[in-house]
């Protein structure tokens, strides 16, 4: 089941084009990646999903809502972590979550029930009566992802979901997107190639606003060419950032 | 919870987050106050009435209200908040309206702090009870519509002194609507119905009107619709920016 799509996305700056004819799909049951340099379009594709940006052209659609035409709709099906985690830095985790909860359409009695679940799964329990700008970063990022959950969407668009984590939280949060993962379509961007290998099911890579591949973490592999010795005795790399040098800077050029 | 109102608690919790609100209602209180006891000259006046008092709120309202409204957008934007309220299942109008009202509501309190001059009037003397209560809806309407115009400017920007000066200098086309300054520059050009359609948008002369004692429909007409009018170009203003 198609729960997130995209046709022929594009959005113009100006006379920048940040994203230029993005193309793809994602079923329930999928992790995918959404991999890319610094300024590739990642965040500006998500923020076009999520319904916060207006495409120049295309249509992006949430569990077949249109998320220009029939926002609400769609947003009803979705949660989104925005680049960067933001939430309001004067109130509590817990004023913050119950009053996204409420704004969501969860009863008092469900909004309780299901905050309660949360802060166990994403383990906010010791900082839920602290406000939000005198947290740490890896606890202001779990304080984004329980937000997005508060609903239990279908749809989780997560822009760079542990960035700035440590290696332990890195750990965790990575292990709560698989374990969320059979019953929802999730599409987290990164840079991070070990996370594609680690949790995703499959990785779109996007330059320079175009869609230069959409494959499984082991075609991608297939495709890096043979390490440079030269090169290698430098700095050691993966196969996959082989690949992802090889796609995004060659393949771009080219 | 209808969202428009949850928008509106969280809104209105949040000028008390910080000290702002404390500093805020000292501020107004003791310039409306010292307004009206030293340059309006409340007691040699020798009248119970509290025309002394209202006399100021325009000019006071055209730097105080931009100093509340100014935060309500250009706050969000500048902290990525607005991606999270702008993709909640809430149609913007539910967002914008919330706000506005949070703001209103503050500057209601701010205004109901000043009773004790009211009480002081009624034990000096026997003031018109009903014209002071028309001031007072007045004013309130009045602070409303300085709040809906730096609301919507507070749209445009991420910086809330940018938002501040803007609302501050919109404002102050409508204050001096009525006065030779803004009129000399449009009459040499403009038909004389225009010029009257601007001299008659001046908040001066609609609040004169009420606080006189005539609480009448063109008045509450003029500020309610410029209310409504401000609050969907806030409206526009945040859809604009999702295509820009």
């Amino acid at each position: 089941m198609v729960l997130v799509e995209t046709r022929a996305l594009v959005k113009r700056f100006g006379a920048f084009t940040a994203v230029d004819g993005v193309t793809f799909k994602v079923n329930r049951g999928e992790v995918v990646g959404f991999l890319g340099p610094n300024g590739a379009g990642k965040s500006t594709t998500m923020k076009i999903i999520a319904g916060f940006l207006e495409p120049t052209s295309g249509e992006a659609f949430v569990a077949g809502h249109d998320s220009q035409t029939d926002p609400v709709a769609a947003r009803r099906r979705l949660g989104y972590l925005p680049e960067g985690a933001p939430a309001y830095p004067d109130m509590t985790v817990g004023a913050f979550l119950e009053f996204v909860a409420a704004m969501r359409g969860l009863s008092r009695a469900d909004a309780r029930n299901r905050l309660a679940e949360l802060v166990e799964r994403v383990d906010l329990a010791e900082v839920w009566n602290r406000r939000f700008e005198a947290l740490s970063k890896g606890f202001k990022r779990r304080v984004g992802i329980a937000q997005a959950l508060v609903h239990d969407p279908d749809v989780l668009i997560l822009d760079e979901p542990t960035d700035g984590l440590d290696p332990n939280q890195k750990h965790e949060m990575r292990e709560l997107i698989r374990t969320l993962a059979p019953n929802k379509a999730i599409v987290v961007s990164t840079h991070i190639l070990e996370e594609v290998e680690a949790i995703c099911t499959r990785a779109i890579v996007i330059a320079r606003g175009k869609l230069l591949a959409d494959a499984t973490p082991a075609e991608l592999l297939a495709r890096a060419p043979e390490p440079d010795p030269e090169r290698q005795r430098l700095v050691r790399t993966t196969r996959l950032e082989d690949a992802f040098r090889h796609i995004t800077l060659e393949t771009a050029g080219s | 919870m209808n969202k428009t109102l949850l928008v509106f608690r969280r809104e209105f919790a949040g000028y008390f987050a910080t000290p702002l609100a404390a500093v805020f209602l000292v501020v107004f209180l003791a310039v409306s106050t010292g307004m009206t006891f030293f340059v309006a000259s409340f007691f040699d006046r020798g009248q119970a009435d509290l025309t002394a008092f209202f006399l100021w709120h325009p000019w006071l309202y055209l730097v105080l209200m931009p100093a509340i409204g100014m935060r309500l957008w250009a706050e969000e934007r500048r902290s990525g908040t607005i991606e999270l309220l702008m993709t909640l299942p809430v149609r913007p109008w539910q967002l914008v309206v919330g706000k506005w009202l949070a703001a209103w509501a503050f500057a209601g309190l701010a205004l109901a702090l000043t009773a004790p001059l009211w009480i002081t009037v009624n034990y000096l003397g026997s003031p018109d009870n009903g014209v002071i209560l028309a001031s007072y809806i007045g004013s309130w309407l009045m602070a409303g519509s300085f709040l809906a115009i730096a609301a919507c400017i507070s749209a445009l920007t991420k910086n809330q002194v940018l938002a501040f000066i803007g609302a501050v200098v919109a404002g102050f086309v409508f204050v001096m609507a009525g006065f030779d300054l803004v009129l000399s520059a449009v009459r040499p050009w403009a038909p004389d119905i225009i010029v009257q359609a601007i001299a008659s948008m001046s908040f001066i002369g609609h609040f004169q009107r009420i606080t006189d004692g005539v609480l009448e429909a063109p008045a509450l007409i003029f500020f309610t619709s410029l209310i409504v009018f401000a609050l969907w170009l806030n409206v526009q203003a945040l859809e604009a920016r999702k295509a820009a």
